[in-house]
């Protein structure tokens, strides 16, 4: 978060994706042999989100944020659009139609929507015609916000519309985007591993019972052993196996996707480092542990046995707000663990890029790889462990919570 | 303002991503939670209910192999006490049967013995008395003849002679 805060104050622009491995590889490389000297002008006065200093911090944001497009190595893979614009109804389309370059950024604008470094954008202007319009523009204008060009006009955009209520810049905007960006398909696609994976599991649990188990079996076994027995067991006891599916589904979800986020030319994508996604899975927790609640539960939210009434004016209110506040740490741990590990490794990688004054000092450049390349194997080391920390804690904490509510008191009457 | 390109979109929740997050963790919740985790979690709960039967049912047959190994001391101890006592007894009913042989045998002997005796004692006597009344006879034929030709009968030879008799056959 000292990153975010130095980041946001350093107001920069967007410049020098120069780096390899994250999900950028698709990038014109002519563009920036001459980009650190000459900033990029559009037309209307627009500039160009590449040109100028190089700036790690936007470089870093940019690559933990979802997208449009599904960048496996150069390739940019298009992905399904749709849109949502209250009164119109829902768009249905494929990103290619922006036919956009390495860096995300559309010529073409459709049904007035466009592509700004993977992102959709939606113009707001009505006179802006409908379908695909080529030869459009994207930039950004003097203040920084994104603006199309198009026959010398300029036109403002829209962002898509966010739930933060406008708490972190986002909020509700003139449409909603509900594609299927590449933390979806990132979504979809380690569900489908685990599936299969998991279908072919469960057969041979089946098929030979009481057998030693073997090959993706015995891989997987000691994992949802662990959990079994470490978790849920000793919190649930004899209630166990009732919340195993939901348990196992929280830590092998975030598992893979955090897993998954790690693999380098594989798109990087940032699901379980997004704040929707681990709110989506806190909302989960928080329902399934409070649809769990027994009456001892909520008689210790409400009404605290064996202490006085002037306590609890105190106490319910803080216990209540406590409903909700776990939840939201669970999602917030999760997200600023992932997303800080995915941006220091970028910033980490961002050094040779720094230290080579953007393509300009060779020397700098190749000086500051190996020290780098040191540090950013460290930093995945740690990653890696993180992944599994993460998914476990989650789901560890998720469990206690659920043990808490599903809790008879007969057990550690005296703790009260 | 930050160019867009650098916002830290990340932390704004955009509604297609709770859309389709909550959509996949509701999929996989309901299609590998319920099919598989809790398929497998029923395997893993039976096979550890197998092992810890199958560790009880090796101790119990431990433990009876056990009481089975005792038993089968016991007896073969038992067994051998029968046969050591079956053999004393046989070798004493053994001794017993040829000691009463022996006696019987003895006595048996004893009483043929004496019998013999008896009847030699018998016959002896018999033999005696004939002998004695053989040579009375012969003596008296003897003297009837001596007499015949110088006597007639007379009394007193009649009384000697039986006197003579007599003592021949105390003799």
């Amino acid at each position: 978060m000292c990153l975010l805060a130095l980041n946001l104050s350093a107001q920069h622009n967007h410049d020098g994706h120069d780096h390899d491995g994250h999900d950028h590889s698709g990038h014109s490389h002519d563009d920036h042999g001459h980009s650190h000297d000459t900033h990029h002008t559009l037309g209307c006065g627009l500039h160009s989100a590449h040109g100028g200093e190089f700036d790690p911090g936007a470089t870093a944001f940019h690559h933990i944020a979802d997208a449009n497009i599904y960048s496996i190595g150069p390739f940019g893979i298009p992905l399904p659009c749709i849109p949502f614009v209250p009164g119109e109804g829902f768009d249905f389309f494929l990103s290619s139609k922006f036919h956009y370059d390495g860096h995300g950024t559309g010529s073409n604008a459709y049904n007035r929507f466009v592509l700004d470094g993977g992102t959709m954008k939606r113009i707001t202007d009505e006179s802006f015609p409908d379908g695909l319009v080529e030869g459009v523009e994207v930039g950004h204008d003097d203040e920084g916000h994104t603006a199309v060009c198009y026959n010398n006009k300029l036109y403002p955009v829209d962002k898509k519309s966010t739930a933060d209520g406008g708490i972190f810049g986002g909020g509700i905007t003139s449409w909603y985007d509900f594609s299927m960006t590449k933390n979806v398909m990132s979504m979809i696609i380690v569900f489908l591993i685990f599936f299969f994976i998991f279908r072919a599991i469960a057969k041979r649990y089946k098929q030979r019972p009481d057998k030693a188990p073997s090959g993706i079996q015995g891989l997987i076994e000691p994992i949802f052993v662990f959990i079994q027995d470490e978790v849920a067991k000793p919190f649930l006891g004899k209630h166990y196996l009732k919340y195993l599916p939901f348990l196992m589904s929280l830590f092998f979800f975030i598992l893979g996707l955090n897993l998954w986020g790690q693999i380098p030319f594989l798109g990087g994508s940032n699901v379980t480092g997004n704040l929707a996604f681990t709110a989506v899975l806190a909302i989960f927790a928080f329902f399934v542990v409070n649809l769990s609640g027994n009456k001892h539960y909520w008689e210790h939210i409400f009404n605290m046995p064996g202490v006085p009434g002037w306590v609890k004016i105190i106490l319910t209110p803080v216990e209540a707000l406590g409903l909700f506040i776990k939840p939201i740490t669970l999602a917030l741990r999760l997200f600023a663990n992932i997303t800080a590990g995915h941006m220091v490794i970028i910033i980490f990688v961002s050094f040779i890029f720094i230290f080579g004054n953007n393509g300009a000092s060779k020397v700098g450049a190749y000086g500051a790889a190996l020290p780098t390349v040191l540090l950013t194997m460290f930093m995945m080391a740690i990653e890696l462990l993180v992944a599994f920390i993460q998914a476990f804690v989650f789901t560890i904490l998720t469990t206690s919570y659920l043990s808490a509510a599903i809790d008879e008191g007969h057990e550690h009457e005296g703790a009260h | 303002m930050m160019f867009a390109l650098a916002d830290f979109s990340v932390i704004t929740p955009d509604f297609g991503l709770l859309f389709w997050s909550a959509l996949v963790f509701i999929l996989f919740w309901f299609l590998i939670g319920k099919f598989a985790f809790k398929a497998i979690g029923e395997a893993l709960r039976d096979r550890e209910q197998n092992i810890q039967e199958a560790l009880d049912a090796a101790e119990k047959a431990k433990a009876e192999m056990a009481n089975l190994q005792a038993e089968n001391d016991r007896l073969l101890a038992e067994a051998r006490e029968e046969k050591a006592k079956i053999l004393k007894e046989a070798k004493e009913a053994g001794n017993t049967i040829v000691a009463d042989a022996k006696t019987k045998a003895k006595d048996e002997a004893n009483k043929l013995l004496s019998n013999a005796r008896v009847e030699i004692d018998n016959q002896k006597k018999a033999a005696l008395q004939e002998v004695s009344n053989e040579v009375g006879n012969m003596a008296l034929e003897i003297a009837e003849k001596v007499i015949k030709k110088e006597l007639a009968s007379s009394k007193d030879h009649q009384t000697l002679v039986n006197k003579l008799v007599e003592e021949i056959k105390l003799n």
